[in-house]
């Protein structure tokens, strides 16, 4: 501990000797730092460390739930392996590749749709007009749902005899026919979406409106009277200073996104054209009992959500380790 | 020009709130019918039937898990703010060597899908003794919220001027202090905010809350309602359902109305800003 | 004050006295209410007989979630559950984590259905105790089969014709929704249940037979399929893809199809009070295949196992026994329409006068399909899953029977690699 402040008290003092701070103060406040993080760095290994250690270590293993107690090493055989020239393990598994496909095209559309929905609702919210409370309560209803119930109760509404969506549209006329929503695995994937989108875009909004407050008045003061318009604002002004509260919101939407489970579970067939990496891993995990192939689809998601993380981060040109403006 | 404004603002908020509100007015509708007519369509009450909230009482100690998950939630969210904060302050306010390392750190904990973690999470809970117990569901539930609400705060912590804490300090405030005193009333939009979100999640959080319990007298509403069930195997009580759901959405939206002004509150913080 | 004392002395006396040889049981037999409240007043029954106490612990309604929650506790050793109520399809996943109970059950597994019994078997060790029966039946609507002057169908192809004709007939008469079949088609577990029953009856075969040869790639089983994925968009609605029992039923309920492949359960609800199809509803077995076909219904139900890891395991074994004796069996038959696994029940007097179809249903028991769970024991999920993932693809035409066929027994062969154990 010494010594990380120690280096990393090089680092800033630059700065701060420029303000003509004391070094001390520096030091005493990366102490501080150290033990501000410690209470949450001990609860984060704690409860995370020990499960995600052991399913990454059951990765390399052959063990299974019948007897955890009972398995060995084996290497990387989970992922790929090659017996009398017959290949075998997830990596050439077609039906783990579908599921990838499956969730990254079911993140990509309900967080696009999400986040343009979000900041939407987040400007309504931000203007003032009457009713505004009780609208920030509306759009909070989808997410007080229990997942696992509004899965159920949109797989309800869905039905393609009695399901209400039919017949609501039926009845305006948009559509000719019932439409098997859930049953067909080319609208499944786009009804599961839907369902997100209903359920997720308040996290978004809120987040969003959260950012959008703490926002300096003057500036939009100035514009109006200016005469700039509301359009060039938002994205000249609002956009680049709500972006880092947007982009985090992005990455924790993107996080539950590809780790969806319930909602395809519940709502599509469950079909191999339907899964999501998570169901995948499920199925293997529990429903063939294979802890090491289930473990390793496991990391394999860990690590493909690492990637998209870096990605977007990247994109987004945000360094973690930027200092405090 | 303004009218047509005027007239598409109104048009845009009645349609997001109709999508929003339609499948809980939905459920409310359901949870008045009772067995055939649950299979048909109907846009409107046509019965005032309370059975199925009696139903909801009656078959299982509903009022019991509805209070663990106030119980579970409330200490979720008060131990996140708690430990978020003050990571948060460390995050945001200070450099340090390592940062940026911590931070990908404990975001790579939301990476891992649920499923994989339940069963070593299922030994972890039963080696301390906590399972079928509440404290065990609440710590399960902080490895879901407690990341998020440090990416949260730390990203908000940053925005705020460097300007607020240099005068404390100068004064010879500690950072403890300054913290309590200075960033804790600005950070309370941010905070009600990710509070509220960290609450929801745990509200509904249901893999955790059904393997980590036993009984129903320790079950939490998810896990209570998912288990509702007819008189026989393959019947899914519609009705009980949507009633219990729409029990359960009722304090959500009480605490969204109660915290209506703090999230409102934020635009004094901007006030200071400028 | 002393009184008190003295009374309380007395009290811990007691109760120190009861623990002594008093235990705490706990079961998880259903939760579902009506299911919840027979298994109780069976529990209490023996409870106050040896006087130990039960608690019954609800489980999920879903089976796939209720078996992966089982999974969860006994894997880890858990001794929360004493006795664990399983379907017969779970012997081989769970046995490794159950008690035998050969011996102590030995005196009376004979008087059960012999396809129960073996359901219940791990490599010949008995792990758990049949304690009631399912199989899949024909639900049909008696007054249109009167009204188009049909019979009841006896082969697919009278059933494919009859429901077109119903169809077409009612819709003649404005009611568009009408169907003439509906099933269930999720790909889950109970689409293994429905293909098999359309293969079995075109003497397809088990998809693994008995000395666990994989035999599912014939052109009879081709034929079966064949004939399934016709009725999709034609006689079923296209959304059967994603049915399960309950949206099934719905269907049926609602009076808006002729016929329904269920388990009995949906019987009693049929005929409800609030019922539109109430006394317009009949059984019967699933069709044969073709003339030379035959009747076959899957085999469904539960049995009742012990947890190795239990520490009362001598109480719970008894419970188990007491369950599904033959006296307990009688009771849950009458009072509540479950049918008993002992065949002897099959001809009980008052069994009869309480719910008269259990005694047609015999015969549907004995003709019982099995699912092949005991011969691929713990890869029968696997098993099972590739074979309902292949079905649907046929029924969703999006592979061809032979093609899906061909690929389900190079995929099965694949998983049998090193035998099935």
């Amino acid at each position: 501990m010494i010594m990380s402040s120690a280096v990393a008290q090089a680092g800033v003092s630059a700065q701060h000797q420029a303000r003509g701070r004391s070094s001390s103060l520096t030091r005493s406040r990366v102490r501080a730092a150290w033990l501000f993080i410690a209470p949450s760095l001990i609860v984060v290994t704690l409860i995370a460390g020990w499960p995600l250690a052991r399913t990454i270590w059951f990765s390399f293993t052959d063990a299974s739930l019948n007897d955890l107690s009972d398995y060995k090493f084996i290497g990387l055989e989970n992922y790929l392996a090659n017996y009398d020239g017959e290949w075998f393990g997830i990596l050439i598994e077609p039906d783990w590749w579908h599921s990838v496909w499956n969730t990254l095209w079911f993140t990509v559309v309900s967080v696009s749709l999400e986040t343009v929905l979000g900041i939407v609702v987040a400007l309504i919210l931000n203007a003032a007009f009457p009713g505004r409370g009780l609208m920030r309560a509306v759009i909070l209803i989808p997410w007080a749902i229990p997942t696992i119930v509004s899965a159920k109760m949109w797989s309800w509404m869905l039905h393609d005899q009695f399901g209400v969506i039919n017949d609501l549209l039926l009845r305006l006329g948009l559509i000719a026919a019932p439409v098997t929503w859930t049953a067909n695995a080319d609208t499944a994937l786009w009804a599961a979406v839907m369902v997100d989108v209903w359920k997720h875009t308040s996290f978004m909004a809120l987040l969003i409106l959260a950012a959008l407050q703490m926002l300096p008045q003057d500036i939009y003061e100035a514009a109006k009277v200016d005469g700039v318009s509301p359009v060039r604002v938002f994205f000249r002004v609002t956009l680049p200073l709500i972006k880092p509260a947007l982009l985090v919101a992005v990455i924790f939407r993107s996080l539950d996104a590809l780790r969806v489970f319930d909602l395809i579970y519940v709502l599509t067939s469950n079909s191999k054209d339907t899964a999501s990496m998570s169901v995948y891993a499920r199925q293997q995990l529990v429903d063939f009992q294979e802890v090491g192939l289930g473990s390793a689809a496991s990391t394999l998601i860990f690590l493909i959500i690492a990637l998209v993380v870096v990605i977007t981060l990247a994109a987004g040109r945000v360094r973690l380790g930027e200092d405090p403006r | 020009m303004k009218l047509l404004a005027r007239t598409g603002f109104w048009l845009l908020v009645i349609v997001i709130a109709f999508f929003a509100l339609f499948p809980f007015y939905y459920a409310i509708i359901s949870s008045f019918r009772t067995g055939s007519a649950l299979f048909s369509v109907a846009y409107w009450p046509e019965t005032f039937d309370l059975s199925n909230y009696f139903a909801v009482f009656e078959r299982q100690p509903f009022g019991r898990n509805i209070l663990n998950s106030i119980i579970v939630s409330g200490s979720v969210v008060v131990l996140s703010l708690a430990l978020g904060i003050t990571a948060a302050y460390a995050f945001g306010r200070i450099a340090f060597r390592g940062r940026s390392l911590m931070l990908m750190t404990i975001l790579a904990v939301s990476m891992f899908p649920q499923v994989a973690v339940l069963a070593g999470m299922f030994e972890l809970i039963r080696s301390f003794g906590l399972y079928n117990t509440l404290p065990g569901l609440i710590l399960a539930n902080l490895m879901l919220t407690l990341p998020f609400t440090i990416w949260v705060l730390t990203t908000f912590m940053r925005e705020l001027p460097k300007e607020i804490e240099e005068a404390a300090f100068v004064d010879g405030a500690t950072p403890w202090i300054v913290v309590r005193r200075v960033f804790l009333p600005l950070m309370a939009p941010a905070a009600v905010t990710t509070g509220l979100l960290a609450f929801i999640v745990s509200w509904n959080e249901f893999l955790f809350a059904l393997t980590f319990t036993l009984t129903n007298e320790r079950r939490t509403v998810p896990p209570a309602i998912a288990l509702m069930s007819g008189s026989t195997a393959y019947e899914l009580p519609w009705g009980t359902i949507m009633a219990g759901s729409v029990i359960v959405t009722i304090p959500i939206i009480v605490l969204v109305l109660v915290f209506q002004r703090k999230i409102v509150a934020g635009l004094t913080a901007g006030a200071v800003k400028g | 004050m002393s009184r008190l004392i003295a009374s309380l002395a007395a009290a811990a006396g007691l109760l120190a006295a009861t623990s002594a040889w008093a235990v705490e049981i706990s079961i998880s037999c259903s939760a579902l209410g009506k299911e919840y409240e027979i298994c109780k007043q069976g529990t209490d029954a023996w409870a106050k007989k040896t006087g130990n106490t039960v608690k019954i612990v609800s489980t999920p309604n879903s089976a796939t979630e209720r078996l992966a929650l089982f999974q969860q506790l006994l894997a880890a050793g858990a001794g929360d559950v004493d006795v664990f109520q399983i379907d017969v399809v779970w012997t081989g996943t769970l046995g490794n984590h159950l008690l035998d109970l050969t011996s102590k059950a030995q005196a009376t597994i004979g008087d059960h259905l012999p396809a129960m019994v073996e359901t219940s078997r791990v490599e010949g060790r008995l792990m758990a105790v049949p304690w009631f029966a399912d199989a899949g039946l024909l639900y049909y609507r008696k007054d249109l089969l009167d009204k188009y002057k049909r019979p009841v169908p006896q082969t697919w192809a009278d059933l494919t014709e009859t429901a077109r004709m119903i169809q077409e007939g009612e819709r003649k008469e404005g009611r568009n929704d009408f169907w003439g079949y509906t099933w269930q088609g999720r790909a889950y577990e109970g689409l293994t249940t429905n293909a098999l029953e359309w293969i079995a009856s075109y003497n397809g075969g088990t998809i693994v037979d008995e000395k666990g040869e994989v035999t599912i790639e014939n052109p009879k089983a081709a034929e079966a399929l064949k004939t399934a994925a016709g009725w999709v968009g034609t006689i079923t609605p296209e959304g059967v893809l994603n049915y399960t029992e309950e949206e099934a039923r719905g269907v049926f309920q609602a009076g808006n199809a002729a016929f329904m492949r269920n388990w009995p359960y949906a019987w009693a609800l049929a005929q409800g009070g609030d019922s539109t199809i109430k006394d317009k509803v009949g059984i019967a077995p699933l069709p044969r295949g073709g003339a030379d076909g035959r009747h076959a219904g899957t085999l469904g139900g539960q049995l009742l196992a012990v947890s190795k890891y239990s520490k009362n395991a001598d109480a719970a074994t008894d419970l188990v026994l007491y369950l599904t004796s033959e006296a307990e069996q009688k009771r849950r038959a009458v009072e509540g329409a479950f049918n008993p696994t002992i065949v002897s029940l099959y001809s009980d007097a008052d069994i009869a006068k309480a719910n008269p179809f259990i005694g047609d249903l015999v015969d549907v028991f004995s003709n019982a399909v099995a699912r092949p769970a005991t011969v691929t024991g713990q890869n029968y999920n696997k098993v099972s899953t590739e074979f309902f993932n292949a079905v649907h693809q046929v029924l969703s035409k999006r592979s061809k029977p032979d093609q899906a066929l061909n690929r389900l027994d190079r995929d099965l062969k694949r998983i049998k690699r090193n035998g099935w154990q």
